[in-house]
């Protein structure tokens, strides 16, 4: 159990870095300039 | 009361909630057009297409495709950050009760026609969504990465979500004349895959979800490790099995990677082995009031 604990943590560390590192590195800019352009891909025309 | 007009559970009631959160941006649906705000830096846990015009968040599926096709650029850190933080804090609760898709095939599911039943076969088919992610949402656009070519594999092709809240309600405002002239072969066959889903939804027990979902494959490779969820306790189960031959999905034990978390097991357990809990924390069981989680 405490095993699960420790990993659980780990990875719940390295989520808050990555979104961390995501944000300082523009990849919330990226998401949403995407997001704010109608995606063609997805409404099955690009 | 009649039995028709019983309340709806909180489950469901959770559900319409996040689906009218995610798509919170009603003057889109007026005027055919998608929201463009900040906000949509934001992802949210479930399927929801950012080009629904109602949608005011990200589609995390969407946002991963893409960040996988920059990844040339830009290493994918913010969009595998937040499915890892969704996935270990709720992981597939967020099907259960936070994707608005997964509501549109429970609500399809209760058309009243005859049921295909789980078997051997639908939890061999429970597989192929582990595919679909890493062929479409993963290899496709990383393949198309080297090309410098983004590709949204499974949006392009395959997701369902797209074609209903992105294609349908933007095709279908009177505005958008331009889109409707660019419609194509590729449309038509997104078209069929989605009737083809919506079909079978009536018929299978959240087919789409089950079968082809790769956000519920990823978030189900979590389960193990999800804080919140509908969890046993090992002292009081007795393994009799009820809780598994009950469930609609193709759980081999509750929680595991199939299992959506709706509770429908926690008051058919004979020793009340089961309840919703976060960490160790208690939220819904057996001894708590009868309406609740259910489905």
């Amino acid at each position: 159990m405490t095993r699960k604990i420790a990993l659980w943590a780990a990875l719940f560390a390295a989520a808050v870095l990555l979104i961390v590192l995501g944000v300082a590195n523009g990849g919330a800019r990226d998401a949403m300039a995407k997001a704010v352009r109608i995606c063609m891909e997805c409404i099955g025309i690009g | 009361m009649d039995k028709r007009l019983k309340r709806p559970s909180t489950r469901r009631l959770i559900q319409l909630y996040a689906a009218l959160l995610y798509n919170a941006h009603l003057r889109g649906f007026a005027e055919g057009q998608i929201y463009t705000g900040s906000l949509k830096s934001v992802c949210v846990p479930g399927l929801n297409c950012y080009s629904c015009p109602g949608a005011a968040f990200s589609c995390p599926l969407g946002a991963l495709q893409n960040a996988i096709s920059a990844s040339a650029d830009r290493p994918a850190f913010y969009v595998v950050g937040v499915l890892l933080l969704f996935g270990l804090l709720l992981g597939r609760v967020i099907c259960g009760f936070l994707c608005p898709f997964g509501l549109i095939q429970e609500l399809l599911h209760k058309i009243p026609t005859k049921k295909v039943k789980k078997s051997p076969l639908t939890r061999r088919l429970s597989r192929v969504k582990y595919g679909v992610l890493l062929v479409f949402v993963i290899a496709i656009p990383a393949w198309y990465a080297l090309k410098d070519l983004p590709l949204p594999g499974f949006c392009k092709f395959i997701c369902p979500a797209g074609t209903l809240e992105g294609a349908a309600a933007l095709l279908l405002h009177p505005a958008n004349g331009a889109l409707r002239a660019a419609v194509g072969g590729l449309f038509w066959w997104k078209v069929s895959l989605l009737a083809l889903t919506l079909t079978a939804c009536v018929f299978v027990y959240r087919a789409f979800c089950r079968f082809l979902c790769p956000l519920g494959a990823l978030y189900g490779l979590l389960s193990k490790l999800a804080l919140l969820g509908v969890k046993v306790d090992a002292a009081r189960c007795t393994d009799c099995g009820l809780c598994v031959t009950l469930c609609p999905t193709d759980i081999r034990r509750v929680g595991d990677s199939e299992c959506v978390h709706c509770g429908s097991c926690i008051p058919a357990c004979p020793t009340q082995a089961i309840s919703f809990r976060a960490g160790k924390i208690v939220l819904h069981g057996p001894d708590l009031p009868e309406r609740g989680l259910r489905k």
